[in-house]
């Protein structure tokens, strides 16, 4: 398909070409047809994805309804695309009127919105739910013809994702003419994709592809420094870094964690003689800061920023030709994907370099850096069949109007994320969600949805409708508080705090662990704790102190399953070894002498003494998560076995537990055999116990709570008492366990923490990959191997639930100081 | 793995011992319980505060529909603290029912087993915030306060008069201690020299930390200890250690 003229002197009047993928998109969309565009960053996506609808509103229409929705899962990118998309619209003077929808919208606005819709509406995933839960929808969204959604490889591994087709599928029905364009990273899966935009029974929808880029160039930072053995830090780096830094045009500086990153920034900051202009970005800082430093991006006004997932997504900020991953990258799609931030010329190789903070972490390194130059993909495959999220839907359903079951469950089950969703566990939601679904029925005069004479469901009460709005979402986040900093006056010889400007949010758990006069690290300053008011947490600049740098806890992001197999694979092959650093390379050699290196589909396990105690180690790589649950299951079975376990700690490659008695000393007599240890029987009822006591059981529990409305955060009118209309979700969840444990709830808990907190699938895979191929090593001491994981245990907290002896503990502590000063 | 879910048998798995704490206000030994109840040795008497009964079936009301068990489990609870001490007397710090409407609404089985504990102790009732009305069906005494040997047992603790000791519910204290980069919170009795305010009972009853601003001024605050609740048994804390 050829461009009408006026675009295409637009595009002349530019000196670009159109694209293949664009032409491509335009056919597909013209002929009102679905579509996946995978194209890296750069490749003018956006445009693709809206030229269509560009082409067909050109010429002179009345707008009756959205045409077009475009949906970005980051608020912010919403009014980057609309002030993107003016300047097409402005040039070739096309009359179409664009408007945004965020959360941020004010009411008036959206009033407006509903009376006289824009052409393109561009929005976020919640304000899309947010509009289908409308009793207007359908009349609202009568005339629409396209929905785009940006970033879809992002959004379909997250809660967000399974809300959003469920609202997709809700649309359909308003609008079956309107087409769905998904525009998308490369990802491993795109058949996923292509049958996630597509109703069930009908085909996956075309896939174009837009054209790759160049390779990327990515090095390993070869250090002269000492390498550590463990840590997460990477300070031997910095006057590499910083160096490297200064040779670039603009450098993104990516780490895993917050407290990665404002290390970091303190370090490069210290080392920053030539003061170049260095800038911090993470989610916990204010969003004004966050904007400014944008800003500052996108004027070339800055060297380099250091930054966490924040920038993962999004559109460019400016020229950035360099991007340094510090720390592991995980996986290959992420590594890939950050590379793709640097550098928005297709033609031109973007450069890249990896920071590795530890030894392992060079491995790692090298196992991305080949799988990257491969282009092989590890994202994830979507999530699918949430039941919180299918009972929020119910509501924003019952919200827009009332509904027959029947009607309803297809129109869900039409939708790929919920294809395989039973009928029986449907009505067990919305039996949840009208009556709370418990076995003693003393709910049903509260209930909260009603079935009325002709079958349908509606709400009990108009005020649900408010609700609902206050609290839908599924982002669940940790108990923020405001951070302000706050300046000190002495009145009348006393100190006194007096509340400042916001400068960000911390966990609240975070929080509450400082001592008035502790010193943390925030926004790149050294802060000092002053104590807390009814707004938050107060603090003073405390510059030139030491901080007491948040703990480092764990990586946001699990080691990959195919980067732990390249990794397993590397560490069997010498060969291999040419692409490791010197120092490394001896390290393993070294292991290979006094211990053994595994085959690629073996797993070692080493027993050892070391000061009294006795250690086994075993190295799964399958990534912190899994290999705590395995700690935490195997534990129990040496306690049973009698082997007195004292501890264990993992770490992202391996696991260490340590233990009063012999081991190696068991195996050898025939009193523990290493296969049945790791038996994948460990599954069963083992895990079970655990896990039904666990924290981890808890909290997945609250987060499904939250989503699926039985708590609420925001009550309408009066924030101040949302406390005591609150139960705590703990209390809640004993009472469940106790006396309904089948309850619908339970059930969406326990998936969502088989799923993802504690990696059941993984481990699983894992013991049925090394039955049988487990290799022991009974050594007289620490292997180096080992080492990394042996330094690991004094930085780590110790495992478990085992809260009463924490608490048996600080008791016994200060007993022992009173009897000292005694 | 599919979710295959065993019900854990009789909640709660506390260990139905007496424990050994003591705590000593204005010269009476009390005898604090992990349920949160205390124990009066020397008038046989056990306190228990903040029964919130039939808070489940309030919330419902306001469309919030936490699970309805848990009037069953709070009796269970008081049945079994009960058992462990045996008292004569027993004595209801107040909020007894989350609101005034909740005595109507709780079911027939459960009222009966309220009854039966009503009628084989000798009871008092004081009134608090959430139910300002002593209860209709329920025998026993009501009142606004009792004066206990040198105590005076009130719902919300009020400002002392001169060589008054009080014990006092309502505020549903809890704390939390960090220990190695973690933080253990729980319910727990918090008192100094001249008064111990409890922790509440009822099963969804929850916590309000002892650094909010209601208890300013109640505490001295270097007199002043916590004991909370853990897992198995109390665990005591000097103000200093909490957080």
């Amino acid at each position: 398909m050829t461009l009408p003229g006026h675009f295409q002197n637009w595009f002349r009047s530019k000196g670009w070409q159109p694209r293949p993928h664009q032409l491509e998109m335009l056919e597909l969309g013209r002929n009102g047809q679905s579509a996946l565009l995978i194209s890296p960053t750069g490749g003018g996506k956006t445009l693709a994805g809206f030229l269509p609808t560009l082409v067909e509103l050109a010429a002179p229409h009345i707008t009756a309804g959205i045409h077009t929705l475009y949906i970005s899962p980051l608020k912010a990118l919403a009014v980057d695309i609309a002030r993107n998309l003016e300047t097409p619209i402005g040039e070739m003077k096309l009359p179409v009127s664009i408007e945004t929808r965020t959360g941020d919208t004010s009411y008036a606005k959206r009033q407006r919105q509903r009376q006289k819709p824009p052409d393109v509406l561009i929005t976020t995933p919640e304000q899309m739910t947010l509009l289908i839960a409308d009793p207007a929808a359908a009349h609202l969204l009568r005339n629409l013809q396209c929905v785009i959604i940006d970033e879809l490889h992002s959004i379909v591994s997250q809660k967000r994702g399974v809300l959003l087709s469920l609202a997709l599928s809700r649309l359909r029905t308003h609008a079956p003419q309107a087409r769905f364009t998904g525009l998308s990273a490369t990802v491993a899966d795109p058949d996923a994709l292509r049958a996630w935009l597509a109703p069930v029974g009908t085909p996956p929808v075309p896939l174009v592809l837009g054209k790759a880029g160049a390779p990327p160039r990515i090095r390993i930072l070869d250090s002269v420094e000492r390498v550590p053995w463990s840590g997460h830090s990477a300070r031997y780096s910095i006057p590499e870094v910083y160096e490297t830094i200064k040779t670039a045009k603009m450098a993104l500086l990516f780490v895993n964690t917050r407290s990665q990153a404002e290390l970091l920034f303190q370090e490069l900051w210290n080392a920053n003689e030539d003061h170049l202009p260095i800038a911090l970005h993470h989610g916990s800082l204010d969003v004004m800061q966050r904007r400014k430093v944008e800003a500052a991006m996108a004027d070339g006004k800055i060297k380099a920023v250091v930054c966490t997932s924040t920038l993962d997504l999004g559109i460019d900020w400016g020229d950035v030709d360099l991007v340094v991953q510090v720390g592991a990258p995980k996986g290959s799609s992420r590594l890939l994907q950050r590379i793709g931030r640097a550098n928005h010329r297709l033609d031109e190789s973007s450069n890249a370099l990896l920071v590795p903070s530890n030894r392992f972490e060079v491995l790692e390194c090298v196992a991305a850096r080949q799988a990257a130059e491969e282009g092989a993909q590890d994202s994830e495959y979507p999530m699918t069949r949430k039941l919180d999220v299918l009972a929020q839907h119910l509501i924003a359903c019952a919200c827009s109007g009332p509904f027959h079951a029947d009607a309803l469950f297809a129109e869900i089950k039409s939708a790929f994320t919920y294809r395989t969703l039973k009928r029986e566990r449907f009505d067990q939601v919305l039996d949840y969600v009208a009556t709370g679904g418990y076995a003693l029925k003393s709910y049903e005069r509260y209930a909260k949805l009603k079935q009325g004479e002709d079958g349908q469901w509606r709400l009990a009460h108009p005020q649900l409708v408010l609700r609902y709005k206050m609290n839908m979402g599924t982002i669940v986040q940790n108990e923020m508080m405001k951070v302000r900093l706050s300046s000190v006056k002495m009145r009348q010889g006393r100190r006194t705090i007096l509340g400042g400007r916001v400068i960000g949010e911390l966990e609240e758990y975070f929080l509450s662990q400082l001592g008035v006069g502790d010193t943390f690290l925030f926004g790149g300053e050294v802060l000092r704790f002053e104590g807390m008011d009814e707004f938050g947490a107060l603090a003073t600049r405390a510059p030139g102190r030491e901080p007491r740098v948040p703990s480092y806890n764990g990586g946001k992001f699990p080691l990959s399953t195919y980067l732990a197999e390249r990794v397993r694979g590397i560490l069997a092959d010498k060969a291999q070894w040419q692409s490791l650093p010197p120092q490394v390379r001896d390290w393993l050699s070294l292991q290979s002498w006094a211990s053994v290196l595994p085959k690629a589909d073996e797993m070692l396990v080493e027993t050892f003494p070391r000061a009294e105690k006795h250690y086994m180690v075993c190295y799964p790589f399958e990534g912190r998560l899994a290999q705590q649950t395995l700690g935490m299951l195997l534990t129990r079975r040496l306690e049973r076995w009698g082997a007195k376990p004292l501890g264990f700690v993992a770490s992202e490659y391996a696991l260490m537990v340590w233990m009063v008695n012999d081991l190696s000393a068991m195996i050898d007599q025939g009193r523990i055999s290493l296969p049945k240890l790791f038996d994948e029987d460990m599954l069963g009822d083992d895990l079970e116990a655990w896990l039904a006591e666990s924290n981890m059981m808890k909290s997945a529990f609250r987060n499904c709570a939250i989503i699926a409305g039985l708590v609420e955060r925001n009550f309408p009118g009066k924030e101040k008492t949302a406390r005591q209309v609150t139960v705590n979700t703990d209390l809640i969840f004993d009472a469940l366990r106790s006396h309904q444990p089948d309850h619908i709830l339970m059930r969406a808990a326990w998936e969502d923490a088989a799923d993802g907190l504690i990696n059941v699938e993984r481990l699983g895979a894992m013991l049925k990959r090394v039955k049988g191929h487990i290799l022991h090593k009974a050594l007289e001491r620490v292997s180096p191997l080992a080492v990394p994981v042996l330094l690991e245990i004094g930085r780590e907290s110790i495992q478990g639930e085992a809260h009463d002896a924490l608490l048996a503990e600080a008791e016994a502590e200060l007993a022992a100081e009173a009897s000292r000063l005694a | 793995m599919p979710f295959s879910p065993k019900p854990k048998p009789n909640l709660p798995l506390r260990p139905a011992v007496l424990l050994d704490t003591v705590i000593s206000l204005g010269g009476v030994e009390l005898r604090p319980d992990l349920s949160g109840a205390l124990y009066v040795p020397d008038l046989a008497a056990l306190i228990i505060s903040d029964l919130h009964l039939e808070q489940g079936t309030s919330l419902a009301r306001r469309g919030i529909s936490v699970p309805p068990f848990d009037t069953g489990i709070t009796i269970g609870l008081l049945e079994s603290v009960i058992n462990r001490w045996a008292p004569q007397r027993l004595i209801f710090l107040g909020d007894s029912f989350h609101d005034d409407d909740g005595e109507r609404r709780i079911e027939a089985a459960l009222m009966q087993r309220l009854k039966k504990i009503a009628v084989a102790h000798e009871c008092f009732w004081i009134c608090g915030n959430h139910d300002p009305s002593p209860p209709r069906h329920l025998a026993g005494h009501s009142a606004d306060h009792i004066l206990l040997g040198p105590l005076t047992l009130r719902h919300a603790p009020q400002r002392l008069r001169k060589a008054e000791i009080e014990i006092a519910g309502h505020l549903h204290p809890g704390c939390a201690v960090a220990q190695r980069g973690r933080r253990v919170s729980g319910k727990c009795f918090i008192a100094d020299e001249r008064r111990l305010i409890m922790p509440a009972f009822g099963a969804y009853t929850g916590a309000l930390s002892v650094f909010a601003q209601p208890y300013e001024r109640l505490f001295k605050r270097e007199e002043t200890r916590a004991w909370m609740i853990g897992q198995e048994r109390l665990y005591k804390f000097p103000f200093a250690r909490l957080c």
